[in-house]
């Protein structure tokens, strides 16, 4: 499988970490990975509002036994930040992917405040930080991610360095 | 209309006979509620994440899906969340209740009034998400229908119950996030929740 394949790679560390419940809110960046787990019809893939929201579900899905993981662009991150609170107060487990904007030859001025503060962000709120910047590490970051989640219970949230994304302009994601 | 409902009976009325229920309380008053109506391993008291108890009754809905799973919060705690509506109606969980106990205040802050002091109806909200059941209750002649469509109706259903702005005794579960968090999964996924 080639390091390009990146999603697929993602998908299987997610299985096999026990994932059954996935939350989401879309990136052009997480494209392939949604269409895997919504393909996988024992896995559950749950379509937010905002990425607050599947704080909230991951916290109940740990409290009923189940393993979760949750998909979100940089940018979503700051909507965590209160109720990143609560993982922290109660040491609930929590796995995130987070497909960075903002930070390598960003096209949109707008993505830079967000995307630039993200790991700040998370780490003042106690969550542990790993950005990979190649496409062939983010699987191994993410398992390696989802034993500190689930063996440590720890908040863990893998950074994918916008290089990895590859988008260069808004017709380029017009068109993915 | 002039509420009339007692939100401490409400609560109580709603946790009566329990059994293995699973309850999610929303901050501030609503928890006090549920912990005035008697504290419960099962019952998990949201202290602060304000917006998300419908979210977390989700998460746990769709882990336990043969359990009742009952959130019980406020207006105000409702309000900062109505998104969470449309996604709990996206996913139809059948087995989960929402009962906001509607004072129209934010209680914890001075009293001060909410959207639903003004007109903003939870209930046609979730209507217009998708919830099959959806419906507000003013008198104690609607307690005992609602109180069975959250504990046995198809779900998602939700129960706007319109209460009367009191201020009561504050009746406080444990603060402590890890402890809730570890009593409510060993109650519900025995000592085995401990060493996973």
């Amino acid at each position: 499988m080639s390091a390009a394949d990146w999603p697929h790679q993602v998908y299987r560390v997610l299985k096999t970490a026990g994932v059954r419940l996935v939350g989401y809110v879309p990136d052009a960046g997480h494209k392939r990975l949604i269409e895997l787990c919504h393909a996988d019809a024992a896995l559950r893939t749950v379509v937010l509002s905002t990425e607050e929201e599947g704080i909230g579900l991951a916290a109940g899905a740990w409290l009923g036994g189940m393993r979760t993981a949750l998909l979100m662009q940089s940018s979503g991150v700051g909507n965590c930040i209160n109720v990143l609170g609560m993982v922290r107060e109660c040491r609930f487990p929590l796995l995130m992917l987070v497909t960075m904007r903002g930070e390598f030859g960003e096209f949109n001025p707008w993505q830079v405040p967000m995307g630039q503060a993200t790991p700040a962000v998370l780490e003042a709120m106690g969550a542990v930080v790993q950005t990979v910047a190649a496409a062939n590490e983010v699987a191994p970051a993410l398992n390696a991610a989802a034993r500190l989640a689930f063996d440590s219970y720890a908040a863990v949230a893998v950074l994918i360095a916008q290089r990895v994304i590859g988008i260069k302009s808004f017709q380029e994601q017009a068109a993915r | 209309m002039k509420a009339t409902l007692r939100r401490r009976a409400v609560v109580r009325t709603l946790l009566a006979e329990r059994g293995d229920l699973l309850v999610v309380a929303g901050l501030g008053s609503a928890a006090w509620d549920c912990t005035a109506a008697g504290d419960s391993a099962l019952t998990f008291p949201l202290w602060g994440a304000m917006g998300v108890a419908t979210m977390t009754g989700l998460g746990l809905a769709l882990a336990q899906p043969k359990r009742r799973v009952l959130v019980i919060t406020g207006d105000g705690e409702m309000l900062m969340g109505l998104g969470t509506l449309a996604t709990v109606a996206v996913q139809r969980p059948g087995n989960l209740a929402i009962a906001v106990i509607d004072n129209e205040r934010y209680g914890e802050t001075g009293m001060q009034a909410t959207h639903t002091a003004h007109g903003v109806d939870l209930a046609a909200v979730a209507r217009g998400c998708g919830f099959g059941d959806a419906r507000v209750v003013w008198r104690g002649s609607g307690l005992k229908a609602a109180c069975r469509a959250l504990r046995v109706g198809a779900g998602p259903v939700l129960v706007q119950f319109k209460v009367v702005a009191e201020k009561l005794p504050l009746s406080l579960p444990p603060r402590e996030g890890a402890l809730l968090k570890s009593r409510f999964r060993r109650a519900l996924l025995g000592p085995g929740a401990d060493t996973e």
